[in-house]
């Protein structure tokens, strides 16, 4: 029989080694019965390379694992599970994945992403199947009543954007898929489109089903060239199994998606920015209304989720909306892939309930920090989320309670600083990224990110702090409520909070230096 | 190593002929241009104007909005350090001074011998396994400096 090995090609794996790893394993194992299988990844990064090796008892899993380890690995009956100072054993087992619940990313890290087959032996086009029992209207219907909201940052509800979609009239309504995940501290759509692709492939055909859209578009940045490439070859397999094109599964509905690359603009992230970019255009922020659902691709409805919505839509489809919806705090339902990263010990993709509070997350579930200092601040939802201290370590994950306390979620990133970290620099550089990456559209945007960078190296060299500390957060006021966009109106979170709840930093650059 | 073709009008018409049908074509023709040529050479903004039935200023106004697109070709050799918040929180400014004072060239400068171009990236999504890189393509994590050296050494 043949011994099956899984070694990730997830980006974040590969950057430590795997595909060395995966060489290795291929030279060690030449002429044997021995197939090694290009997975996503689990998210275990610390533990990456994280190579599985099924045994008839399930998954053992090995990690971190270098070239130099192979040998003495097949030595000690990796094959069959054997022991060793790496093995793990059952991935499923290990604290970190048991604590999570793991919906949109129950295949990531386990089937190989580039298999059609492998998707539909795991449960793969289920929801599809129902979508097409349910009807387009009763679709509609159950993602509203899953309580999805747009888990690319702004929270609005998914079914009522899908419905407002499927009311509009025109004759070619668009699937857009927002796959420019730009902020710092975030992966989870990476991982996705690298691990289980076919499920963003999913729920992009029950969206233009349910809304009546032919056509689909996936903008994915030119930064993440490992998902671009198992992501084009899962829409091959796709149509090749008749999963995408004029008859998909033999339903009379037509769907096909076409992928587009960025181009290293961080502001295309934002919605209306993305759509002018797939237009061929600068990528500016355009004014709302009208909505996208209206006047959106090419001035037609357009439906535009974040990779994270549409690939959540499959399994609340499969499963019923109350399964989702019993999950989760508030007005926060379901799941959310919280990401860990920065300088954490144990950092990954978390996916779990809302209402886990970010105590748990950094300091339970990520171990603290890699670099064992105490943590100092944690940046929560990529450069335009606030930073926050310990102190707000009881915040729930959860939409409402981050913006009670001047934050947000976001897209579920959190990047963790230790205590050396000096925040009036953290200040200054947002306001530095704001400026570096402003479409120009507004002027608080535009003028304001760079009169802020004056404004902090002022406070920050001493000269008449008082006012300029005043003259900030007047600044910080015009950008969050005269901007068009989140990048000028939420460039203030980081800035304010950082100069709220560090303000020892702040004080100058004469001040006596905290102990290094 | 990643080499480009020198400027070639036939072929630049060719490549435009080749996708300019498709709606939004500007971004996927530009970047077929730049896999060819390394960068979007001047002579090739009135073609895609042309083509596109823009003006020559709206294809401008394009390529200089998006950093991606380049107005010279680049070194031989790309690396791309990220220099966005979560590789900031392990070290990833120290990790740029040290291959700036090895290369001798700020972030967004090439080698004068044509060797390197080393640039600042916001966010490779290596967030988990910073400081992250990339060079000519191939992604590296949990970067030090002597790994940066060793990368650098094996160059070209």
């Amino acid at each position: 029989m043949t011994a099956r090995l899984f070694v990730p090609g997830d980006a974040a794996a590969v950057a430590v080694g795997a595909d060395q790893v995966a060489a290795a394993l291929g030279a060690a194992t030449v002429g044997q019965d021995v197939s090694i299988t290009r997975t996503g990844s689990r998210g275990l990064f610390w533990l990456e390379p994280l190579v599985e090796v099924a045994t008839p008892a399930g998954r053992i899993a090995y990690g971190p694992v270098a070239p130099e380890d192979v040998g003495g690995l097949l030595a000690a009956g990796l094959l069959d599970g054997g022991p060793h100072a790496l093995r793990l054993g059952p991935p499923e087992d290990l604290p970190f994945l048991r604590r999570q619940t793991r919906l949109t990313f129950a295949r990531c890290g386990v089937i190989d992403p580039r298999s059609a087959a492998e998707y539909e032996a795991s449960g793969g086009w289920a929801g599809l199947r129902r979508a097409f029992a349910l009807g387009p209207e009763a679709v509609v219907e159950e993602v509203v009543q899953s309580g999805l909201r747009g888990r690319g940052g702004a929270g609005f509800p998914t079914g009522l954007k899908w419905r407002t979609v499927r009311q509009a009239a025109g004759p070619q309504k668009s699937v857009v898929c927002n796959a420019d995940e730009g902020d710092s501290g975030t992966f989870a759509d990476r991982m996705l489109m690298e691990g289980d692709p076919f499920l963003l492939i999913e729920g992009m055909a029950i969206a233009g089903y349910a809304v009546g859209a032919s056509r689909g578009y996936v903008y994915v940045r030119s930064e993440y060239p490992h998902a671009i490439a198992t992501f084009a070859a899962a829409l091959g397999a796709a149509r090749r199994a008749g999963l995408l094109g004029a008859d998909i599964d033999g339903s009379g509905f037509g769907f096909d998606i076409e992928l587009r690359i960025g181009a290293g603009a961080y502001v295309c992230g934002e919605e209306t920015a993305l759509l002018d970019s797939l237009e061929g255009r600068r990528g500016q922020v355009r004014a709302k209304p009208p909505l996208p659902a209206h006047h959106g691709l090419f001035g037609r409805p357009t439906v535009i989720n974040n990779v994270l919505s549409l690939a959540a839509v499959p399994v609340i489809l499969a499963e019923g909306a109350a399964r989702y919806r019993d999950l989760g705090m508030g007005r926060s339902r379901g799941t959310m892939p919280i990401q860990l990263a920065g300088n954490i010990r144990h950092g990954g993709l978390f996916e779990a309930a809302f209402g886990v509070t970010l105590g748990e997350l950094v300091e339970e579930i990520g171990g603290g920090t890699a670099s064992g200092r105490p943590v100092r601040a944690v940046q929560v939802g990529g450069p335009l989320g606030a930073y926050f201290p310990p102190a707000l370590f009881d915040t729930p994950f959860d939409y409402e309670a981050f913006a009670a306390r001047d934050g947000l979620i976001g897209h579920g990133g959190i990047v963790v600083f230790d205590d050396t970290v000096d925040m009036a620099e953290q200040a200054r550089f947002a306001m530095q990224f704001c400026a570096l990456e402003s479409c120009g559209k507004c002027t608080p945007c535009r003028i304001g990110s760079t009169r802020g960078i004056e404004v902090i190296e002022r406070i920050r060299s001493g000269l008449d702090p008082a006012a300029n500390r005043a003259l900030l957060a007047d600044l910080c006021n015009t950008m969050k409520f005269g901007s068009l966009c989140a990048l000028g109106g939420f460039t203030p979170y980081p800035v304010m909070s950082a100069l709220t709840h560090f303000p020892e930093d702040f004080a100058g650059r004469a001040a006596p230096a905290r102990a290094a | 190593m990643p080499r480009f073709e020198p400027w070639d009008a036939a072929r630049a018409a060719a490549i435009i002929d080749d996708g300019k049908a498709v709606p939004g074509a500007l971004l996927p023709l530009l970047h077929a241009l730049q896999a060819a040529f390394g960068h979007i050479p001047e002579a090739a903004i009135p073609m895609l104007a042309a083509a596109l039935n823009l003006s020559r200023a709206e294809v401008h106004g394009v390529v200089s909005f998006y950093h991606d697109f380049r107005h010279t070709p680049p070194g031989r050799h790309v690396l791309k350090l990220c220099q966005a918040e979560a590789c900031q929180s392990m070290g990833c400014r120290n990790l740029a001074a040290a291959a700036e004072q090895r290369l001798g060239v700020t972030l967004g400068g090439t080698t004068p011998d044509g060797r390197v171009t080393l640039e600042a990236v916001y966010c490779l999504g290596l967030c988990a396994t910073a400081p992250a890189a990339m060079l000519d393509g191939a992604v590296a994590g949990r970067l030090t400096t002597s790994r940066l050296d060793a990368l650098l050494d094996g160059l070209a």
